[in-house]
Parts: structure tokens; C-alpha cells; sequence
């Protein structure tokens, strides 16, 4: 896998009043060339944060620290101007309501067009032809007589289309699709997921899908990442992470998914409450939940390579142990060992 | 057009909630479209036991919100019949509504717009108490941490104001709030789309709970069918304003008979990777309510429909028993597996 894009220990800290609240905590990781990627996590726990950070797109008020590297070259080292450059052209992005990415006030047509010219040399006419292809390419019906039809005659799946069309116009090598589907109906989410799909066969984008819904997840991506309260807690391809979750955190939210067996039993509660950010514990940000805790989880675990495929941040995994020299935990708890309910 | 939907667990002869016929349509008035109606629901038949979990599924536009909304009251029907245990709401005293609003109780999505933000969590429980006058103040007193119990809520979060809470907590403070006056009906209207997955099992579960404690019924408006699957025991399938199909939940996820419900089971994405969705894809959009396709609504998105569709609207056939669709190709399917199995039959006897 040749690395498209490598984080290195990346915080995120806002600035607020009285604090700062650590939106995001060392995370380290690799998206290679040609992989889809899933960011998942609850509500809270920094995945949009850190792609934030990693399209240049974060408040004022937020400090980030560590190392983001595209294709080997330090995105916190450019001038903005470099990084709006680079956004809409190598890197691009889709976000949850295609409402608020388009102008209410121009044709769907031109605004893909634009994309093109903002990054490219092209006259009117090629950066119109460009416009045309891409939006028969997502799929828009009659693409010729819609190129002027301002967003609101479309309806969301078609908005979410065109945007996809802008947000691909220029090949970006990244794509960050930030809840591309949340807002659309199933039946229009698993058409847009087609797409997002195909795509990413055609161009070869790697695309960076940041969900909630675990089940957008498992269809389209290959490796998927879980962060809990701005840590990164298990990295893992995609099938092994459903089969067989290491992270004490990853079991608990994939047992609280009603599924097809857990019909007529009690989904899996996760007691108490997510740690709050602008006085986060000092070590897992999980323990305070977990039912496995032990003294050690007041050290935050490093994500490590637990086998060749999968890399995991907990002191139950041997390898997290071997890093402080610890022996591996003598029972290792199984899947089924159950995990505190309670009220919220 | 009567629903022969009868649950196998439920066999009361009068059902709790029983919907005849319902149509609600909103006018518009003049405007970029001239006059003319949205058409939001289109004759809907339900029906809903004492204990029963009746799902409402469809997509953005089907009518599902304005049928809860009707069943609450909280929407005047254009026309049609809503009787609750027997009694015609319509027609009933003041008295008589008074007492329906009581039996019946609404949940919303979005907890924080149901609470009063200055309202300490007591007193939004404690309102419904107050405004029926239901025992002396000390009882309702006892009644609102008897409630904070029920949906586990710590007592001592009594005094604290809905911004202190989490989501979770909050929609337990409106399910709190919906159950003081000891409702029959709760109607759910996507209750937990705005929380996060272990927020939304917590809340699953108590719901879940509720029903089997105090045997109440739930009208449960959902767009997420794993949500539906695990918590329902009928489901009714809504399409621009009409229930297309109405059975058992195990039957409508495992053997539907429209169309339109298969292609809605076939667009969940499962969390499991080596369940892939199916590749058939829906295509095109929920046309405008305001002018409904002719015929069957679906057949401009139907996969299988035949010419008679786009004329002829289809009317309810009974698959088995509770479970009916309104399908032309479904009941010609049912129809030619009924002359074979005569067929068989004769030949035989012969």
C-alpha cells in the first residue's frame, strides 16, 4: 500500500473561554493510494475534527500539533494560499447537506464549471464541456436542460450528485466525504452509495467516508478507523473489524446495533457518559466506561500494530502490552464478557 | 376498503386504535403553482391493539408524519374515521377528546424542541399532571420521581434544566413527560434519528421496555428499518399518502410482497460486510404529493410494473393471514400460485 496520506501523532485543540477542549488526541495514521476509509465514532469524538485539520479547514481557534503529510509534503508547513489551491483540485470534499456546499443563486452547471476553471486553464466552452460529462458521469437525467436550473429544482439526491460532480471535476487524489448520505432516504442513500462506489473504481480517488451509520460503513469501505472522545482506539479492514472488534469500545457499539439476531432482546448499553473534552482523563479515554479496566488504563495505550493488518490502542491487546514491558493479560476476555448497563 | 390485518399475538375484539379511510390534505393557496392540494395522506385503513408496535416506514414524503399527526390530533383529517377503543373521535364530547389527547401521547425526534429550556426537568414532567389536575400535589409529586424511575433518570436530576442533560437523557425526560397521564398510545415519530448509536439502544430498550411493563401500544414512525425490524411487531409501508403493504414484521422483511417495501429492504445497509445490499436499485424520486402519479403511485419507479399499473389503481389483497399489499403484479402472482396448487390439488384426487 503506498501512502497517500500519513498523520503523525496529530492533536487538535480549541481555544474557548476559561480552556481548551482536546478535540482530537495523537492520532497516527496511514490512508494509502485507491482505499476507502471509514471514520467512525459517535457524536463528539473528533472524526470530522481531523479532517478538518487535514483539508486546512479548521476555526481560528484551533491548534493543530504533530504532522500531516500528502504524498510526503507537510500540509502544516504551506501558506493558505497553498492549501486553497490544493482544495477542490488534489483534495475535495462532499459534506452532509448538499444545501448549504451549492450557491442557491447559480445554475448547477456553472458551478461545477467553475470548479474547473478555479484550478485550471480552460476557456468557457471546455470548462462548460467538462461540466456537461461530469454531471452525466454522477448521473443527472437531461444534464444539458438542468445545467442552468439553480439547486433548489433538484431534489437532494440530485444536489448531493452535483455536488459529487464538483467535488470530482478536477481528479482530486482525496476525497472527504463527510456524511455524504445522512440527510438522503435509504432508497437515494444506496443509489449515492453506488455511485460513491463506482467512482472510486473508475478514478482510483481515495476517499476518506467519515459516517455514523456503521452500516454505510461495512458496505462501501476497506479499512475502517473508530476514534472515541478524539482518540483512535482500532484501525482494522473492514471485515475483520464486524467479525471480530478487539477495542473494548468497538464491541460495545456494534452490539448496540439492532440487527436481524438481536430481534426481541436488549440492544448493548454502553453506561455513563462520554469524558468531557476540556478536562479529559489522562490516560484511555474509554476506561471510565470500559468493564475491563485495569490501574494501567490511567496511561493513555499507544495504537500499535496488533497483527499486520489491524493496529489497536488498548492495554487488553499483548501488543499494546509488550510496549511498556507488560506480560499479556492472563484471561483474555471474550467477545461476550458483558458490559455495564446503565442509565445514561 | 377494510384492513383484514389481525395480529396473531393480539385477538381483542375491538382494537385500540382504529384508523378508517383517513385522508389529510393541505390546500395552496395561489402562489407559483396556482391552487391545488398536497395530497399527504390518501385513504389509509389501520389498525393498533392494546401492547401492539405498529411500524410506519416509508421515505421522505410518504405521509407518515401527517397520519401520526391525525392520530394525535394534533391534525384535523379532510376526512375519514379515527376511533379509539371503539369510539369515534370526531363525534366525541368535549369531555370525550379531552380524554382521547390523555390516552394518546406523542414523541418527537428532537427532544430539545419538546422541553422548555428554562423548565427544570420536574416541571416539564410534572405539566401534564397539573394541567389534568390528576390527584393533590404531593401525589404528583410522587408520580414525577415514580416516572424519572421508570425511564431511568437519577432523582436527583429533578432540578435540572435540559441543557444540563444529554440527548439521551433528554428524550427520556419527553417519554417521561408523554407517560405521566398513563397514556394507551404512544405515537413515536422517529424518536431516535437524532441520537447516536449507543444513545439509540438505550432508548430502544426502553421503549421496548415500556411496552412489555405498562402493555402500552406504539405507533412507531421510522425511516431506519433495522430500528423497525428490531422493535416492531407489524409493520404498515407507506408510498405517497397510502399504505402499499401491512403484515407481521418477520414476514414483511423476509417475504414482501410489493415492490416498493423489497426495495426498501434492499437499500438497508447492513453492518455486516459480508451481507452486501442487493444490487437492485430504486431509481428516480418520491414524486410531488400535490399530483400524484395515475394508477398504482409506484409505477413510474416500478421495477415490475405492467401496463395495467399506470391506469388501474391496485386495491388491498390478502397474501396470508394479517398481511395484505396493493399490488396488481403481486395479487396475478398470488393468483396463478392459487390455480396451480388447484391444479396439483385435482390432479391429485383424480
Amino acid at each position: 500500500m503506498t501512502a497517500l496520506v500519513e498523520l503523525q501523532d496529530v492533536s487538535v485543540d480549541y481555544a474557548g473561554h476559561g480552556g481548551s477542549v482536546s478535540a482530537v488526541q495523537n492520532v497516527s495514521l496511514t490512508l494509502g493510494e485507491n482505499e476507502t476509509f471509514g471514520l467512525v465514532g459517535e457524536s463528539g469524538c473528533g472524526k470530522t475534527t481531523l479532517s478538518m485539520a487535514l483539508m486546512g479547514l479548521l476555526p481560528a481557534s484551533a491548534r493543530v500539533t504533530g504532522q500531516l503529510l500528502f504524498r510526503g509534503q507537510d500540509l502544516l508547513a504551506m501558506s493558505e494560499a497553498e492549501r486553497r489551491q490544493q482544495r477542490g483540485d488534489e483534495l475535495s470534499m462532499v459534506f452532509q447537506d448538499p444545501a448549504t456546499s451549492l450557491d442557491p443563486t447559480f445554475g448547477i452547471g456553472y458551478q461545477v464549471a467553475e470548479t474547473v476553471r478555479a484550478h485550471r486553464r480552460v476557456s468557457r466552452g471546455e470548462s462548460k464541456a467538462r461540466a456537461l460529462a461530469l454531471l452525466r458521469e454522477v448521473g443527472i437525467p437531461a444534464a444539458e436542460s438542468r445545467y442552468a436550473d439553480p439547486p433548489h429544482r433538484l431534489s437532494g439526491g440530485m444536489r448531493q450528485r452535483v455536488v459529487m460532480a464538483a467535488a470530482l471535476a478536477n481528479d482530486p487524489s482525496l476525497l472527504l466525504a463527510d456524511e455524504p448520505t445522512t440527510a438522503l432516504d435509504v432508497t437515494i442513500q444506496a443509489q449515492v452509495l453506488d455511485l460513491l462506489a463506482e467512482l472510486q473504481r473508475k478514478h482510483g480517488t481515495t476517499i476518506l467516508l467519515i459516517a455514523h451509520d456503521l452500516g454505510v460503513v461495512a458496505q462501501i469501505c476497506d479499512r475502517v478507523g473508530v476514534m472515541y472522545a478524539g482518540q483512535l482506539v482500532e484501525v482494522a479492514p473492514v471485515a475483520e473489524l464486524f467479525a471480530a472488534p478487539r477495542h473494548p469500545y468497538t464491541r460495545a457499539l456494534l452490539e448496540a446495533l439492532p440487527s436481524r439476531g438481536r430481534r426481541g432482546r436488549s440492544l448493548r448499553v454502553i453506561g455513563g457518559q462520554v469524558p468531557d473534552l476540556s478536562d479529559p482523563p489522562s490516560g484511555c479515554r474509554f476506561a471510565d466506561r470500559c468493564p475491563h479496566r485495569m490501574d494501567v488504563c490511567a496511561t493513555v495505550p499507544p495504537l500499535v500494530d496488533s497483527d499486520s493488518r489491524r493496529r489497536i490502542a488498548c492495554w487488553l491487546d499483548p501488543a499494546t502490552r509488550a510496549t511498556a514491558g507488560l506480560p499479556p493479560v492472563p484471561a483474555a476476555p471474550t467477545p461476550d464478557a458483558p458490559i455495564a448497563v446503565g442509565p445514561s | 376498503m377494510t384492513e383484514q390485518s389481525r395480529t396473531v399475538i393480539e385477538q381483542d375484539s375491538v382494537p385500540l386504535l382504529e384508523v378508517e379511510g383517513l385522508v389529510k390534505r393541505f390546500p395552496i393557496r395561489r402562489g407559483l403553482f396556482g391552487s391545488g392540494s398536497v395530497h399527504a395522506v390518501e385513504g389509509v385503513d389501520l389498525q393498533i391493539h392494546a401492547g401492539e408496535v405498529l411500524s410506519l416506514v416509508g421515505e421522505s414524503g410518504s405521509g407518515k408524519s401527517t397520519l401520526g399527526m391525525c392520530v394525535t390530533g394534533m391534525s384535523t383529517p379532510t376526512a375519514g374515521r379515527i376511533r379509539f377503543a371503539g369510539e369515534d373521535v370526531a363525534l366525541a364530547s368535549r369531555r370525550g377528546r379531552a380524554d382521547f389527547r390523555r390516552r394518546v401521547q406523542p414523541v418527537f425526534q428532537d427532544p430539545r424542541s419538546s422541553l422548555d429550556p428554562r423548565w427544570p426537568i420536574e416541571t416539564t414532567i410534572r405539566e401534564p399532571l397539573d394541567a389534568y389536575r390528576v390527584g393533590s400535589s404531593a401525589e404528583r409529586t410522587a408520580r414525577v420521581a415514580e416516572l424519572m424511575d421508570l425511564v431511568g433518570l437519577p432523582r436527583h436530576f429533578a432540578p435540572r434544566q435540559p441543557r444540563e442533560l444529554s440527548g439521551g437523557q433528554q428524550q427520556r425526560v419527553a417519554i417521561a413527560a408523554a407517560l405521566a397521564l398513563r397514556p394507551e398510545l404512544l405515537v413515536a415519530d422517529e424518536p431516535v434519528s437524532a441520537l447516536d448509536v449507543s444513545v439509540q439502544a438505550q432508548i430502544l430498550n426502553l421503549l421496548d421496555e415500556l411496552r412489555n411493563r405498562l402493555k402500552l401500544a406504539l405507533l412507531f414512525i421510522a425511516h431506519d428499518l433495522s430500528v423497525v425490524e428490531h422493535l416492531s411487531d407489524r409493520v404498515a409501508v407507506m408510498y405517497l399518502g397510502r399504505i402499499v403493504e401491512t403484515g407481521p414484521v418477520e414476514r414483511i422483511f423476509s417475504a414482501p410482497e410489493h415492490p416498493y417495501t423489497r426495495a426498501l429492504i434492499d437499500a438497508i445497509p447492513h453492518a455486516d460486510p459480508g451481507r452486501k445490499m442487493s444490487r437492485i436499485r430504486l431509481t428516480g424520486e418520491i414524486p410531488s404529493p400535490v399530483n400524484p402519479p395515475s394508477g398504482c403511485r409506484f409505477h413510474p419507479r416500478c421495477p415490475v410494473a405492467v401496463d395495467r399499473c399506470s391506469t388501474e389503481e391496485p386495491q388491498d389483497t390478502q397474501f396470508d393471514e394479517g398481511h395484505s399489499a396493493a399490488c396488481h403484479v403481486a395479487a396475478a402472482a398470488l393468483a396463478q400460485r392459487g390455480s396451480i396448487i388447484s391444479v396439483l390439488s385435482e390432479g391429485a384426487t383424480s
